[in-house]
């Protein structure tokens, strides 16, 4: 007697299930959250607050806001941050100033913390939002981010 | 001599598998190393070592705000209430207390993270056991909740929302709204995951029965979270030693006695009922307040030994914290809940089917850089 039943609740929970199946198959699309990634590239828009990698605003007049005091270097974990800085001569008063050279960010290390942000008294990096950081050599992961030519904002420190 | 010759023919010897370290059944780098005799399993040794990354020696290097990053690593698919753990330590030995804004907060990112973590197990329970269209039905529902971390928190998996003294930025504007969106779509789509697996015969066969612990086991083996559970064992820290905003809702301890591997199941499948019912507690009124508490910005710790239990999806996570004074923690230990239920597994796989061993392990949902570290 239980080997019929076994069978007959068998068949009914089998369908119970592939109600659940058939039910999608005749309403593919409804509540689909595939997004045809490569062919989207145009309208695929992150989030504001996504981390994709870290990188240093310039004004038009290629000017930054990195004052070089180092904090993000010291917050980060894992050294993806170097800064490589002189002394040098501020052309408007005539002293010497600390100033970055390189502001240098390692992109394969970097853990997507974000302590260097949060950490950064003058907002001068921020996140950007690209996610396609793929390259061919791991080279091109190694990024300057201060712009060739570029220099502080006056007035920033204060 | 008819007979003996038989008796000799059909005499057999114990051999050994290795099952992993790269395993689909596994999810991870696992390496069991199995006796077996024909198909039934005589010992179970697990052999670990293959993604150890020495996060406990990394937070020695590291100060206090760094090594929250570390537990991300961990247990990965409960990255948020890792971070909740080292936070809730820090705090207590800098004896500093959170506003009621961050602790509310902290609950609902943590009950989400709980129940994105238990949507995948699901997912990935159903494919151990053959049936593929499970994966695809929970990494849908996940996705919902991981977009709502990625417009919060920034990340998907690893988050880093957490820091000591409160968290990182404040919430989303959009971020109720989504959390409310998504317990409304989900309080439709859990009972379809009961149609289409829970009651199942071929699921029912494989589960119910199988790899039973009792519940003295489960206790002097240190089994918690829903092993535990399933097994009798009242054990989930957020009844028993509340922290954060526990304290002020209401929420039943999902308890199974049967032991087996549908008691796992469904002791997750009840926890996903009520971390909703949670979240719906308290998403109406997230209370205004300070996101941080302003700590220094090297913080150091008063000499001493300072502990922290939470529950993590996976069971109790203890962060120990000893300090020297200095702005380095002298040593840092984590209890994970994987490395203690992992040791229960020759104990009752012992004279089981190797297919049983692999349901068994689907109902312990291992994280296995949660066993290594």
């Amino acid at each position: 007697m239980s080997y019929f039943s076994d069978i007959y609740n068998g068949i009914k929970t089998l369908l119970t299930g592939m109600s659940v199946t058939g039910g999608y198959f005749i309403r593919a699309r409804k509540g689909s959250i595939t997004q045809q990634y490569p062919d989207n590239r145009e309208t695929l828009k992150m989030f504001d607050r996504f981390r994709g990698e870290v990188v240093m605003p310039h004004n038009e007049n290629n000017e930054h806001y990195c004052t070089g005091c180092q904090a993000c270097e010291i917050a980060c974990p894992n050294g993806s941050i170097e800064i490589v800085w002189d002394r040098q001569v501020d052309p408007e008063t005539g002293k010497k100033k600390k100033m970055i050279d390189k502001h240098i960010y390692h992109l394969g290390m970097c853990t997507m913390c974000s302590l260097c942000v949060e950490a950064c008294p003058t907002d001068a990096i921020v996140w950007a939002q690209n996610y396609e950081n793929s390259v061919y050599d791991r080279k091109y992961l190694t990024k300057v981010l201060n712009q060739p030519g570029s220099k502080v904002k006056a007035g920033i420190e204060d | 001599m008819v007979e003996k010759e038989i008796e000799n023919k059909m005499k057999t010897e114990e051999y050994f598998v290795n099952m992993g370290p790269q395993h689909p059944a596994a999810h991870g780098v696992l390496r069991l190393l199995l006796t077996i005799d024909g198909e039934i399993i005589k010992n179970v040794d697990p052999d670990l070592g293959y993604i150890h990354r020495s996060i406990e020696k990394m937070c020695e290097r590291d100060s206090y705000q760094q090594i929250v990053h570390l537990t991300d690593r961990m247990d990965y698919l409960s990255s948020h209430i890792n971070n909740e753990a080292v936070c809730l330590a820090v705090e207590k030995g800098l004896d500093i207390e959170v506003s009621d804004r961050v602790k509310v907060i902290r609950t609902i990112v943590s009950e989400l993270t709980r129940l994105a973590s238990h949507q995948l197990w699901w997912g990935v329970i159903g494919m151990d056991l053959g049936a593929l269209t499970t994966y695809f039905y929970a990494f849908r529902d996940r996705e919902y909740i991981n977009d709502i971390f990625e417009e919060t928190c920034g990340a998907r998996l690893t988050m880093n929302y957490n820091i000591p003294g409160g968290l990182m930025f404040d919430i989303h504007p959009n971020f109720v709204n989504r959390v409310k969106e998504f317990l409304v779509h989900f309080k439709t789509k859990l009972p379809e995951y009961d149609r289409l697996l829970t009651g199942n015969v071929i699921f029912q066969k494989r589960t119910k029965g199988v790899g039973v612990l009792t519940k003295e086991d489960a206790i002097s083996y240190g089994a918690t979270g829903p092993v535990g559970r399933g097994s009798g064992f009242a054990c989930d820290v957020r009844k028993t030693h509340p922290y954060s905003a526990y304290d002020r809702v209401e929420f039943k301890e999902a308890l199974f006695t049967e032991g087996d591997s549908l008691a796992r199941y469904k002791v997750r499948i009840m926890e996903m009922w009520e971390s909703m019912s949670i979240i719906d507690q308290l998403i109406d009124n997230i209370p205004e307040g300070d996101i941080k508490t302003p700590t220094k910005a090297v913080i150091k710790l008063p000499k001493g030994e300072f502990y922290q239990r939470v529950e993590a999806a996976r069971g109790e996570l203890g962060v120990y914290i000893n300090s020297t004074g200095t702005k380095n923690p002298y040593r840092v230990k984590f209890r994970s809940s994987g490395f203690s239920n992992l040791s229960v597994l020759n104990h009752i796989t012992k004279g089981a089917k190797i297919a049983d061993l692999v349901a068994t392990m689907a109902s312990f949902d291992f994280v296995i850089p949660d066993i290594d570290r």
